[in-house]
Order: structure tokens, then sequence, then C-alpha cells
């Protein structure tokens, strides 16, 4: 008999949290809670202006205030060449400003005093000559003919496009809609977002001249990415380099880029010869680092009578902003805006995507979503609904006839991706079952009797999480793998260190639960560390819902490592061959005499006391992992509300969603991910935006104009589960980190146009916001969200 | 996130708080509750030389109702204490139906009606009910005291008819003429949002009649709205079905929207006279059920 | 503190008035001398290195700073430090006895409260001074109580079962 599995914390155990212990008495370790001795505090002074040539800086007041150490321009950076940076996506990125500035809330200039209160006056202190240039913020106004050029700076640059790319089959697709009964349209604007994690950016960088070693503290997912950026940016060898990622608080995204703060910290440092502190503020946060999506979306959809979608055709013009910085597979210009349509069995499709730039901020790709997978879910959904109406046919039954049969894996999908597993019509039941579909529409026909509008939205979709592999998937060239390193001591406790990066999803207790399920070492066993690039091994980092797909499934390889050797151990302590050797968990045993046997506790100890000549001794490995595939989870959601049609208010009666992400290392983590991401779904849906006036203002820059919801207006959630273990990761599990984040929005939206279905109204752009939904009820048409805001007199 | 220098000073009473704010010349400011100025320090939209701390002078947390119904709420007096007092639910009902909803439970904690009146922010929830009940402020200076109506102590946005060497001691709510009913309705995105709309309705009734009537907008003009003409169309007759739609009809006509995100002009006037009426109709339905 | 060596800055001393304030932190009076323009957070964490109250927003919005000002939840972003001069102040480190959590803390673990534990602290507190107030809460009122601390992670869920937990063993406590 082996270990229970559950007992020793091991795989499906919702095992407590081992963070936890420090969160919850105050004692994490977020960037601004370090103190290193000497330590002096910068401020950065933004531009108020989105788009200005820069005539004159003037610091001499600054210079002169009592605790100013350095004042930093765009001159000073350029003496060093730093006043350009490259971005993770082959651009280039102004540091602090030269020639002009692109976007509202650019970095002009950093100031380093000895506490930031200093630090901030002094920035108040510069004056900044601006000249104001024609402003840009949206493709529209990008792509009009004689446009100013923002990225003068570029020596090929001629117009503000970044990229024109196509994929998909447009001859097949061609044909298809020429076979077409019906061919339903739709258009829309996904608006900019933040990820705005609670905690925003910051650095502490620390030169030590007397070994030419630089630490920097960061608040980075990617840890060893910012080292192989640092090494390249500031031209030091990456050995010198440490990077060092403490707690995080929060990150879903915006912590992956390289931003102008950080650098300029390195800088300072490195000038100074002092540890140099850089905490954003929450409006810089807000306006300058990576926001997400502000993309406008057209389809078409062929539809035969029947209900079966015959082709699609898509066009994206996506906003970067004034440089294109997304950190995002190499190969693909629009992220996995192709992955659009996986779940549907589709024999063709066509996507053209074109990027510009705007002044406005740089990004558009983090915020807990794998490079623009939200995006495509999200235009998908909005498509089939619009396609299930304009047959008239039933939105759960339209889904039903197109999706991919459990029995048709591994599918193609039409732009090209392999999914290999999936229960896709047993999840949308479960979702029906648990909503009480047929009972919703029958209240729904009986309170639109009495003027009620009532709507139920569905979203179903599977999205590819966990890149690599390493054929298709690079950032900058660096492969996108992972890693985990297992070192056992001679007590059989252990440490686990991997190249992920835990930002709030709980590596500290989920790795060790996957040690445990291979290794019969308890998981209060093991500790995990991550973070630290002077011992963790090299990986990606965390974002895109790629640790379990990727540093988990490394974990349990080189667990497997670990009790590959282990055997040889026992063998030896057992005085039997190998071959004559059986495997339980947490022990190994003789297969002729089950009695006989020796734990991996007693390996381990026999690997430092007792070890059998010609084996090293030790019990330590490494293991790099490069997976075969993505992962292909699944989810359906389905939200109901009621809309008022006197306020255009709406109200989530109620919210089901059904996730299959295979097999669930921690069951409780699991569920707090997906209630998180219904959440951030939900925000967008209902209010949650970034927006501009014409002038380039952003508008969102704080938390009294860009809102999250608090616990009040945020619905209750019912989760179900359907597990289809993935085929090719190690211990079946799939990635979940953002599924509910992608595929949220659209239910909500389908809901309240549904509610709306009497209208006519195909489309209102989120947020829907009550004066549009009231606006779509009132004049019957759709309502754009797109920049600029109205900001008019009456 | 970091205010600039000023001079900081804490009176421990209201005389030497007046001195202090004549000293300062127009370049002091009060601070009470400090849940908007404080933020405005951080963002350094505010930078004053001086800030006057009255928040330790002693007696000034009052909600008081005197022997003849006039309602007394202290310059200290937080938004929670009036949010937990039984008080407003029998004697000021809009009072207390706003109560509630004046930005989040921790700076309701803090924050004050008298600091949220000086304040002067168009988006302010308070001023609009005081407005709608009739409310008006003491302010004391070098030379004594003066009542100012709520309806005239705005000038605009986040500025006030005060001098600068005026103290707001208390604000002040008369007794009502007769059975007092009404309601706030605030347009909010999430607890805590700005209004993009705020209505306060406040009537007095005597034998079913509408006696006296009260309508204040939040969040569309440049600052507080008083829809004097809406409320008087219900002054003299008891609530009807046609006063109701004609009070709503006026007090969109008095507002003065700005389309922002938050949303169009067309519509904020649309959500002021809808919410008029259900706050009508609400009181409408009670007393009915009441009788 | 050792009174061996105290390090004199040889610049002479700023000339930018500071002020003395003594607090009462988590049951001990702690005394500095502060500039009147110091928010109580930055006292709280850079001052007194109790670094379990954050800073989130510029705006007062977020509530991750939230601390027991006299037993009241207030945001410590939004208080001048002088203003605490003579009160009481509790952050999460003074909400734990020496040997045993609070039971809110416990509760929080328990039922996955929590994510990346930035707002943690915020909630914890203002929950402990709410069900001092409500001993025995609805759902409801949980959220309408919370509804000045924002999370971006848990999605509110099951820090609302935290706190109901918490009032449950709060209550059991309280009976025995």
């Amino acid at each position: 008999m082996g270990l229970d599995e559950i007992k020793i914390g091991g795989l499906g155990a919702s095992r407590r949290r081992v963070e936890d212990n420090r969160f919850i008495r105050g004692k994490g370790n977020y960037i601004d809670d370090i103190v290193l001795p000497g330590m002096l505090h910068m401020e950065i002074l933004r531009s108020p202006l989105a788009h200005a040539r820069i005539k004159s800086i003037d610091a001499t007041k600054a210079w002169a205030i009592p605790g100013v150490r350095l004042v930093l321009t765009g001159e000073t950076m350029a003496s060093r060449n730093l006043a350009w940076m490259p971005t993770l996506s082959y651009d280039t990125q102004a540091v602090l400003a030269t020639d002009k500035v692109r976007f509202q809330g650019q970095e002009v200039a950093c100031v380093v005093a000895d506490d930031p209160y200093i630090a901030k006056d002094a920035c108040e202190a510069i004056v900044v000559d601006y000249e104001p240039l024609p402003v840009i913020i949206n493709p529209q106004q990008a792509l009009a003919p004689n446009a100013p050029l923002i990225r003068d700076d570029k020596e090929n640059q001629r117009d503000n496009v970044v990229f024109d790319w196509v994929v998909g089959d447009k001859d097949g697709t061609d044909k298809a809609f020429a076979k077409a009964d019906v061919v339903s349209k739709l258009e829309l604007h996904y608006p900019r977002s933040h990820p705005s994690p609670m905690e925003t950016c910051g650095s502490i960088a620390d030169f030590d001249r007397s070994t030419s070693k630089l630490t920097v503290y960061m608040t980075t997912q990617a840890p060893h990415i910012i080292r192989a950026a640092v090494a390249l940016v500031a031209e030091l060898p990456e050995h010198m380099i440490r990077i060092v990622s403490p707690d995080l608080g929060g990150g879903f995204g915006n912590k992956v880029p390289v931003y102008p703060g950080y650098v300029a910290s390195i800088l300072a440092s490195i000038l100074l010869e002092r540890p140099v502190k850089w905490i954003e503020d929450k409006t810089g946060n807000l306006i300058s680092t990576g926001f997400a999506r502000d993309i406008y979306l057209r389809g078409e959809m062929a539809l035969r009578k029947d209900g079966k979608i015959l082709g699609v055709r898509m066009h994206t013009d996506s906003d970067h902003g004034a440089f294109f910085s997304d950190a995002q597979p190499s190969k693909f210009k629009i992220g996995l805006m192709h992955s659009a349509f996986a779940c549907y069995d589709i024999p063709a499709a066509h996507l053209t995507a074109r990027g510009v730039y705007t002044n406005k901020a740089p990004g558009g790709v983090a915020y807990r979503c794998s490079f623009r997978v939200t995006e495509a879910m999200f235009f998908q959904e909005r498509m089939v609904q619009a396609a299930a109406d304009d047959l008239g046919m039933d939105q759960a039954e339209f889904r039903r006839i197109n999706f991919v049969r459990d029995d048709d894996f591994p599918h193609r999908t039409p732009f090209g991706f392999l999914t290999d597993s999936g229960q896709y019509g047993k999840c949308l039941d479960v979702g029906l079952e648990a909503i009480g579909y047929q009972d919703f529409l029958r209240q729904k026909a009986d309170a639109a009797k009495k003027g009620r509008l009532l709507g139920i939205g569905i979203s179903t979709m599977t999205e590819p999480l966990g890149a690599g592999n390493s054929r298709e998937y690079d950032i900058l060239g660096i492969k996108m793998f992972d890693s985990a390193e297992l070192r056992v001591h001679l007590t059989g406790k252990a440490i686990l260190r991997t190249g992920a990066k835990t930002q709030g999803q709980g590596h500290e207790t989920t790795w060790a639960q996957i040690v445990a399920h291979e290794l019969g070492i308890p998981a209060d066993d093991v500790t995990v560390e991550e973070g630290d690039t002077d011992t963790a091994p090299f990986g990606m980092g965390t974002y895109a819902s790629r640790s379990t797909p990727v540093a988990g499934a490394a974990v349990a390889m080189v667990s497997r490592k670990i009790r590959a050797k282990a055997r040889k151990l026992a063998a030896h302590l057992l005085e039997v061959s190998e071959e004559d050797i059986e495997w339980e968990l947490g022990r190994f045993y003789v297969r002729s005499s089950p009695d006989r046997g020796v734990t991996i506790q007693d390996c381990a100890m026999a690997a430092y006391t007792n070890v059998p000549d010609g084996l090293e001794p030790g019990l330590e490995n490494n293991a790099y992992y490069d997976p075969p595939n993505l992962t292909w989870p699944f989810a359906c959601y389905i939200a109901t509300v009621e809309v008022d049609p006197e306020t255009g208010v709406w109200d989530v009666l109620n919210m089901v969603a059904v996730d299959d992400c295979g097999v669930r290392i921690n069951p409780m983590i699991v569920e707090g991910q997906i209630m998180g991401g219904l959440t951030e779904a939900y925000a967008m849906a209902s209010m949650q935006f970034i927006t501009f006036d014409s002038e380039g203002n952003c508008v969102g820059s704080n938390y009294m104009d860009y809102l999250l919801p608090t616990a009040w207006e945020t619905p209750g959630f019912e989760l179900h589960e359907v597990v289809t273990p993935c085929p090719h990761h190690p211990i079946g599990a799939k990635g979940v980190g953002e599924c509910a984040t992608v595929g949220g929005p659209a239910a909500f939206v389908n809901a309240v146009m549904d509610a709306l279905k009497g209208t006519g109204v195909r489309n209102i752009d989120m947020p829907l916001l009550p004066d549009r939904v009231y606006e779509a009820i009132t004049q019957r048409h759709d309502v754009s969200g797109a920049p600029p805001v109205k900001m008019d007199d009456t | 996130m970091y205010p600039s220098r000023f001079q900081y000073e804490a009176p421990r009473s209201i005389e030497e708080a007046i001195a202090l704010l004549h000293k300062g010349g127009g370049e002091a400011k009060v601070l009470a509750g400090g849940q908007s100025l404080v933020p405005m320090l951080k963002l350094r939209f505010a930078s004053p030389e001086m800030l006057v701390d009255i928040n330790n002078i002693p007696d000034l947390d009052y909600l008081r109702v005197d022997s003849d119904g006039t309602l007394r709420i202290g310059a200290l007096c937080r938004h929670a204490d009036l949010e937990k007092s039984m008080v407003l639910e029998t004697h000021q009902p809009t009072m207390a139906a706003a109560a509630p909803l004046v930005s989040d439970p921790i700076v309701r904690n803090r924050g004050t009606l008298v600091g949220s009146l000086c304040h002067a922010d168009p988006q302010g929830d308070w001023a609009s009910v005081m407005v709608a009940v009739d409310g008006h402020i003491v302010a004391q200076g070098p030379k004594g005291r003066r009542s100012i109506p709520v309806s005239e102590l705005m000038k605009g946005p986040f500025q006030t008819v005060l001098a600068y060497d005026e103290l707001a001691i208390e604000a002040v709510v008369p007794a009502p003429k007769g059975v007092a009913a009404g309601g706030y309705l605030k347009l909010e995105r999430r607890v805590g949002d700005f209004a993009t709309v705020g209505v306060a309705v406040a009537i007095e009734t005597t034998d079913g009649s509408v006696v006296r009537a009260g309508i204040g907008l939040t969040g569309v003009g440049g600052s507080t709205i008083n829809a004097k003409d809406a409320a008087s169309a219900l002054v003299g007759a008891p609530l009807s079905a046609a006063s109701i739609a004609r009070a709503g009809e006026l007090a969109a006509q008095a507002a003065q929207p700005r389309s922002d995100h938050r949303g169009g002009a067309t519509y904020k006037r649309h959500i002021v006279s809808t919410f008029v009426a259900r706050i009508l109709n609400e009181v409408a339905e009670s007393k009915g059920k009441a009788a | 503190m050792s009174s061996l060596y105290v390090e004199v800055s040889p610049e002479p001393a700023s000339d930018v008035p500071v002020r003395r304030v003594t607090i009462t932190v988590n049951g001990e009076p702690r005394t500095a001398d502060v500039e009147p323009r110091l928010l109580l957070a930055h006292l709280l964490r850079s001052g007194f290195g109790l670094t379990g109250t954050h800073t989130g927003c510029d705006t007062t919005n977020c509530g991750v700073c939230t601390v027991l000002f006299d037993g009241t939840p207030i945001k410590s972003c939004t208080m001048l430090a002088v203003q605490a001069d003579g009160h009481e102040v509790l952050t999460v480190e003074g909400l734990a006895g020496a040997s045993e959590l609070h039971p809110i803390q416990e509760a929080f673990k328990d039922e996955h409260g929590l994510q990346c534990g930035f707002c943690t602290p915020g909630m914890m507190l203002t929950a402990k001074a709410f069900l001092e107030d409500n001993p025995d809460p609805t759902e409801d009122e949980v959220r309408w109580a919370l509804s000045g601390n924002m999370c971006r992670c848990t999605g509110y869920q099951n820090i609302v079962k935290s706190v109901l937990a918490a009032a449950e063993m709060l209550r059991a406590k309280a009976g025995n």
C-alpha cells in the first residue's frame, strides 16, 4: 500500500496555501517593503501632452533642492546610449524622451533623492518646454492620408503602420462564402483595458562597484527575460546581473515588459553607486505601462441554413500606442488571434491584421491573456451569437451543431492549430443544466409580457495555453520552454526551483503537490523557490497561463529523474537488481516480496551516506521541458441578466462557469483562479476601460475613473467542472489562469444583447455602460465605444 | 502620492482656528475628514501653504435634534455617524437615503458632511441632499457668525462663498413643516464612484398635501443644482401622476449636464427626470399603503 | 533601542519643521519626528517598518492601506501622520496574538480568501471592525462592508466566505 496521496498534499488535494502564512501576517516581501542600506528614491516626470516636440528641459531648480542626488533626462541617457531600448517585439522604445513625446504620461525625466517626497518636489521643479503636435488616438486617424508620422525616429518608417499580417486559407474561405445561404456580419471595438494589479511596478537597482555586480529587485513576471534584456540594453555581462522578483502584488501580464523606470533606476544606481528605489504611482501605472486590447474587429461568417458554419473572415486593426512593446511570440504579429473558432468545426477561415502606432501608451497584449486570445474568443462568441440570431436558431443548439466532436481529436483548427482533447458538448450541457436554461427561457418570455428585459448569454471556447513548443514559440528568439530543478536533501526534504514566477497563483503550494505526486515526499517537506536568477534555472516566466502547462510539466519531469536515480539507490539498499523493483507512492519494494521495501526518504539518506560504487552521490537534478503542443482547456460560461429599460442599468442574475482544464492539481486554487477571472470579465463588460479625448488625454488615469468592481457589484459565481486530461502533459493538466477572463466577457455581453434582441441592435461596445445600453434601446442602433470619448458641452 | 510641504496647525478651539485661517490670508485650507483634500494634496492638485486641522477642536462631532425639531450636524460629524443614526431615519428620510451612498464605507468613517459641503464638488452627494431639505451652514469668521443656505454656498466647481477666514461650524436642517418624505438616488457604476447623476428629493406634507418640496441634483452641472421650479410644481396639492411627471420634466430642464465618459448629456437629463419620478412614486406608494 | 551608537549627520539639520508624534501602534507607544506632509501609511511602513500596511492607489479608492484608527477602519494613505498623534493604530502585524492567529487570519487561509496577498491586510482589518459591530452578518452585509477595499485576484467570493467563516469562529469563541 502506497501513501494516501491527498494526505501528503499530492495531486487533487485542496491543500491550504503555504504562501498565505506570511501574507495573512503582513509579512509578505513586496518590492516596496525592501529597504537596502543607503537606498535613494527615484520619481519620474511624465509628459502632460500626447504628442509634442521637446524644445528644452531646464532642471536647474530641481538640482538646487536639498536632498536631490541626480536628475536624469533623455540627454543623460543618450550619453550612455540608453535613451532608447529594444522592446520584446523587435521595436524600440524611448527610455527618457529626447526628441519628442509620443503619448501622455511618457517618461521625460527622473529625479533621485533622499526620499520620495523630495524626489517628487524636484520633478515638479523641472521646466519642460513643449511644442504641441497633432495627436492620433485611433487607427482611422493613424491611417489617414497625410497623418502625422509618430515614429519619425525610425529610419525606414514612412507611415504609422506597425505591421500587416495575414493567415488562413483565402481561396477556401472565398469558396465557402460563395456557397453560403446566409452571411452574418459583425463589427466591434474591444476597448483599451489595463491589467492594473493592486501593486504597481517598481524596482530597486543596486550596483556594487567593488564586484561589478548589478542586483535588481524588480516587479517582474519573467526575471530571466529581464536579465537577458538588461544584459543586451545595458551591455553588462549576464553573470554580473542578478534579477530578483520578490512577492508580487498581482501581475496579470502588466509585469512582463521592460519599463523605462527599471532602466533609469539601473543607470542611476550605476552613476551614484547606491541602491536606487523606484515605486510607480497608480497614475503612472495606468497611463504608461502595458495596457491591453484596444482593437477593432470586423468579421463575417458564411452559414448554411441548417446552422453549419462554412467559413469565417476576420480583419483586425490593433492600436499599439507609440511603441510596439508587447511581449509576444515573434512569429505571430497579432498574437494568437488566429486561435479564434478553435472549438468549432469550420472548414475555412482567413484573417488579415494590421497594427498601427498612435499617440497612446504602448502595450496591447498583456492582461490575463495568451497573446490576443481574449479578443479572439470575445469576437468568436459575439459572432456566434449574432449568427445564431441571424439564422433564428437557439444559441445553444447552434453551438452544438458546430462543435468539434469528442471523437474528432486531434483536430486541425481553421487557422492551423492542433487541438487534442475536450468534451465540448458535455460542458455545454452541464452549464445549461446548472443555469436552468429552458426554465429561464420561459421566465424571459413571461417577463417580456410585462415589459421586463431578461437575457441569457453563453460563451463557449477552447483556447491555446502554455506556449511553447519551441518550434513555433519564442520571444526575441528565446525559445518558450521552461525548467525545474529539484534537490532532495539527506533527510528526504527537498527544495524545488523553477523558471516561472508566482504572482498569486500559489506556485509555492502547487509545485510541491506535483513533487508529492511523483515522489511521495509530503508537499509540506518541499520548499519552492522562484524569482531569483542567480539560483533559479532559466525559464520564460509566468504569464499566458503557461506555468502549469510548461513549468509544472518540468516539475513532474525532474521528479521522475529523481525517482529513476532513487530506484538505483533502492536496488542497492534492497540488494536486488533494479528490474526486480516496483514503485508505489513514496516507496520502492521487491516485486517478489512486497514487504521488503525502502521509502524515498531512505533512498535520499543513502544518496549521501551509502552510495554504491559507480553511482554519483547526491540526489538532485533539473529538467527543461519543451511541450509538444499547447494545452487546450475548454470553458462554458453562462450569464443571465435583467436590463432596466428605463435607465439601461443591467444586473447579473446568475453566472455559471463550467471549466475543463484537465487534471486539477489543487482544486481550491483552480477555483480561485476562475472566480478571479470571471470578476475581471465582469469588470470589462460593465465598467473597466481606458479611453481618450481628442487631445490624447487619458481618461481612466486613476481609480476614480478606471473602475474596478468591489465586492458589492461583483456577482456570485457557481462553478462546475468537467475533466478531460491533457494527452501530452505529464500529469494531464491544462492551463486555466486566464480562461475566465478570456471567455467571460462574451457571456455578459451576449446576455445583455439577448435581452435587447427585439431592438434589432447587433452590438454595443464594452463596457456596457448604462448610457450605451439606454441609447441602444431607445435609438435602436449599435453603440460604438471607440475613442475619442464624447466630452462636448451641452 | 506625496503632498507638497505645508505648515500644519492643529487648533484646539474655533476661535484659534479662525485666527489661523485669517493669518493664512487665503493660502490656508481647513482639514476636517480629509477624504477629498488629502487625495488632492497627494495628486498635487492642491498645494496650500497651511493646513488648519480642526479635528482636535472639542465638541464639533455632534448630530442632534433641538427641541423644535431642528437638526444640527457638527463640522466633525462623520458620514458613518449619519449612516448609523436612527435620527435621520425618522426626521430626514432624504438624508437617511443618501448617507450609505456617500463614497465607500471606509471613507465614510472619516469624511464629514460639513466638509463635503465646503469642498463644493459638483459631484458631491450631500450638497444636493441639503439643498433638497433646505439646509444651511453656520459659518464663523473674525466678525462673528452667519448662516448661508446650502443652495447659495457654491459659487462654482470647488468654490464657495465662504471667506478665507470663515470656518463652517455646523450644518442645520430646519424641522419639517409636516411629514417628511423623500429619497436619494444615485447612478454610479460601482461603490465609491462619483455620481453619473444623483437626485435628492425631499417633500413635506400636511394632511396629504405637499407644503414644501426641495430637489437637488448631483453631477449634472458646474455645481450642485437647486431645481426650484421642479420642487414648486409639487407644492400646494397632494402628489399626483401629473405633478410627479411635471416635476421630473422641470428637474431635467434645470440640469446642465455635460457629456463625458460617465454618460451623454441627454442621457443624464433623462436619468434626472426618471429618478425624480422614481423617488416621488415610491413616496406616493408608501403613503398610499400607510393610508 | 541601544544607545551605544547613534550616527549623526555632518550636514546641518534640515530647516524643515518637524513635529514629534506619539502613536500607540499595535499596543506599543511609538514616537517619531515627522514632517507634517508625511502620510500615516508612510510612517507606518518606512518609519516603523510595519510593511504589512500597503499603499495601492493615489485616490483613496483601493483600501490596501486600511488600518484601524482608534478601532475604526481608515485609509492610512489619506491621513497625515501628525493627525495620529495621541491615537491608537492597529495594523495587520498586531492582529495575531503571540502564539495564535486571529480567527479572521485563519479563515482567510482556510477559505482561500487571498491570492497575491496585497489587499489582504486591509481586508482583514476592515472585517475585524465590521464583525465587532455585526457578529452575525448576511452575505450581502459582508459585501457591503468590504466595498471600500478592492481585490484584483479573488473575485471576492472567497473573501466573503472567509469573513462569514470568521464570524462563525468568533461567535463560537464568544459563546464559550
